[in-house]
C-alpha cells in the first residue's frame, strides 16, 4: 500500500515535468499551424526545418557558444580547484564565495551587469560577449563539481608522484586527473546544459543581428512560433535521450578502478 | 611553479566578470543621467506601480517556493529510499527536460493549460470542473513550481543520501518512532539541501520576467518585467540599475541566510 502510493506519487510528479516536453513532440507533428488545432500527422516541419536557414544559423550560433564556453570554463574551473585547493581557508572561502555569486545571483542582474560593463568598455554585443558571459556562468558549475572530488582526493598520493621522479605536469595527469575526471565530465555537461537552456542572460549580451535558439523562439512568441522550432527541439532532446543512455550504460560492465 | 599562480587567471576573470560589472550596477543605480549622486532610482521602489510589482513577485515566488518544498521534500526522501544503481541517474532525470528549451517548455503549458487546452479536455471527459488558470497568477505560479522543481530536488535528495544510515538505526535502536526519527534526526541532516534548495528557488523565481510573460498574458507585471522594460525600451539605465539594487538586497539576505545554515557550502552542488 505504501509502495503504490510512493510510486503514484513519483509517476504524477514525471508526468509533470515531462507533460510539455511530450506536448511539444506532439505539435511537431501537427500539420495544423496553431498550437491549439490537431490538423492531421505530418513530417513536413522535420524537412522544412533543414531549409530555415534562420534557425539553422540560430542552432548553429547556440552550439558552438555552449561547446566553447563549456569547454573554456571546465579548463579554466578545474585549473582553479586545484589553486583554490592550495589557498588558505580564509582566501578559499573568499574565492569560493566570489564563484558562488552568478550561481546566486539572479540571471537578470547578472545579465544586466555584464551588458553595462560590455557598453561602458565599448564591446560591440554580440557572438563574442554571449560567450564571454556564458563563459562567466558556466565556471561556478564546474568548480562546484570538480571540489568535491579534489577534496576526497589523498595529497600523499600526489607528493609520492612527485618522489618517484614524476614532473608536476606529469603527476597531475597520471595520478590526480584520473581521480576527479568524473567530477570533470559532468561539470563539462552541467555548463554545457545551462548555456544550451539559458536565454535571460543572453538576451541581454546578445546584439541587434545575432540569435541563439532561446532568443529566436522568445522573438517569435508574439508572432507565433513556427512548428520547425518544436521539431528542432524534438530531434535535439531525442538524441540527447539516446546518447545519455548509451552513456550511462557503458560504465557498468567496467570494472571499478 | 606555485600552485597559487594557478589562480591568477581565474581570479582575474572574477574581477573583470563578476566583481566590476556588479560595481557597475551599483554606479548606475546611485547616479543620475548627469552622473551626480542620487538615491531617487532606489527610492523609485516606493512608486505605487514598482511598489505593486516587486509585492506581487515576493508573493507568487514565496508560494512557488513553498509548493516546490512541499514536493520535491516527499520526492526526495523516496528517491534517496529506492536502491538506484546510479545515483547519476536520478540526477539526469531532473536535469534531461533543460535540453528542451525552457521557453518552449513554458510555452508548452499555455497549450496545456488553454481553455479548450489538452488538460480541460481530460476534466470535462471526466466531468470534472474546467481549469480556469491561463493568465492568471496561478500560471505564473505553476511555471515557476514547474521550471525551478528540480533546483529543489537534487539538493535534498543529496543531503538526504549523505545521511549515514547507521545514525537513524541508531535513533531506532534508542527508541525513537518514525516521526521523531524524522524530526530530530533526518530533517535537521537534510537542512542544508532545504536551505541550499530555497535559494535556488526563490531567487529565480523572485527575479524572473520570462515566466510571466509567456503564462501571465503580459497582463502582470513583476519586478522582473519592470527592470526588463527599463533596459530593452524605456532605456532608463539609472532607474532599472536602481530597481536592480532593490532586488540585489533580498538576494543578499537571501544568501547570508543560506550562509549561516550552510557553513561547508556543500549544498550548493547540483
Amino acid at each position: 500500500m505504501k509502495n503504490a502510493a510512493r510510486r503514484i506519487y513519483i509517476a504524477l510528479i514525471f508526468i509533470f515535468m515531462y507533460a510539455p516536453i511530450a506536448t511539444l513532440g506532439v505539435l511537431s507533428f501537427n500539420a495544423s499551424k496553431s498550437r491549439a488545432k490537431w490538423g492531421g500527422f505530418t513530417v513536413k516541419w522535420y524537412v522544412s526545418l533543414f531549409e530555415n536557414e534562420e534557425i539553422m544559423r540560430a542552432l548553429w550560433n547556440t552550439l558552438s557558444i555552449a561547446l566553447i564556453s563549456s569547454l573554456v570554463a571546465t579548463v579554466v574551473g578545474t585549473i582553479s580547484c586545484i589553486a583554490i585547493q592550495s589557498m588558505k581557508k580564509k582566501g578559499r572561502a573568499i574565492v569560493m564565495g566570489v564563484t558562488n555569486i552568478p550561481m546566486l545571483n539572479a540571471d537578470i542582474v547578472t545579465g544586466i551587469s555584464l551588458m553595462l560593463l560590455f557598453i561602458v568598455l565599448g564591446i560591440r554585443l554580440g557572438f563574442f560577449t554571449i560567450l564571454l558571459s556564458h563563459i562567466t556562468f558556466n565556471i561556478p558549475y564546474v568548480i562546484l563539481s570538480v571540489m568535491p572530488r579534489m577534496k576526497q582526493l589523498n595529497p600523499s598520493v600526489y607528493e609520492a608522484a612527485l618522489d618517484l621522479g614524476a614532473s608536476h605536469v606529469q603527476a597531475f595527469f597520471k595520478v590526480i586527473f584520473p581521480d576527479i575526471l568524473p567530477g570533470v565530465l559532468s561539470g563539462f555537461l552541467m555548463a554545457f546544459t545551462m548555456s544550451l537552456d539559458d536565454f535571460i542572460i543572453t538576451y541581454f549580451t546578445k546584439g541587434p543581428g545575432i540569435d541563439t535558439l532561446s532568443t529566436k523562439i522568445y522573438t517569435e512568441v508574439r508572432k507565433g512560433i513556427k512548428p520547425e522550432m518544436y521539431a528542432l527541439s524534438t530531434i535535439i532532446f531525442v538524441v540527447v535521450l539516446v546518447l545519455l543512455f548509451l552513456v550511462n550504460r557503458t560504465p557498468k560492465d567496467k570494472p571499478a578502478k | 611553479m606555485n600552485k597559487k599562480m594557478l589562480s591568477l587567471p581565474y581570479l582575474f576573470w572574477c574581477a573583470v566578470f563578476i566583481i566590476i560589472p556588479l560595481c557597475m550596477v551599483v554606479y548606475y543605480g546611485l547616479t543620475d543621467k548627469t552622473g551626480a549622486f542620487t538615491l531617487a532610482n532606489i527610492a523609485a521602489i516606493a512608486t505605487a506601480e514598482h511598489a505593486k510589482a516587486l509585492w506581487f513577485s515576493l508573493l507568487l515566488s514565496f508560494a512557488g517556493t513553498v509548493i516546490c518544498l512541499l514536493l520535491a521534500y516527499p520526492l526526495a526522501m523516496i528517491l534517496s529510499g529506492m536502491k538506484v544503481s546510479q545515483h547519476s541517474f536520478i540526477v539526469l532525470i531532473f536535469i534531461l527536460p533543460m535540453w528542451m528549451n525552457f521557453l518552449l517548455r513554458t510555452m508548452a503549458w499555455e497549450t496545456l493549460l488553454e481553455k479548450n487546452g489538452i488538460i480541460n479536455t481530460i476534466l470535462h471527459f471526466l466531468h470534472l470542473p474546467a481549469l480556469n488558470i491561463i493568465n492568471t497568477p496561478s500560471a505564473i505560479i505553476l511555471g515557476m513550481v514547474y521550471n525551478f522543481l528540480p533546483f529543489m530536488v537534487l539538493p535534498i535528495y543529496n543531503a538526504l543520501t549523505k545521511i549515514d544510515n547507521n545514525v537513524v538505526n541508531a535513533a531506532r535502536d534508542l527508541g525513537a518512532g518514525s516521526f521523531q526519527t524524522f524530526s530530530r534526526i533526518i530533517f535537521p541532516l537534510s537542512l542544508p539541501g532545504v536551505i541550499s534548495g530555497i535559494t535556488m528557488v526563490f531567487v529565480p523565481a523572485l527575479t524572473t520576467f520570462v515566466i510571466s510573460t509567456l503564462l501571465g498574458g503580459s497582463k502582470i507585471l513583476l519586478i522582473g518585467n519592470v527592470i526588463e522594460q527599463e533596459f530593452t525600451q524605456t532605456g532608463n539605465w539609472h532607474l532599472g540599475s536602481g530597481l536592480s539594487i532593490v532586488l540585489m538586497i533580498f538576494i543578499l539576505i537571501n544568501m547570508v541566510l543560506s550562509a549561516v545554515f550552510d557553513k561547508d557550502g556543500e549544498g550548493a552542488t547540483l
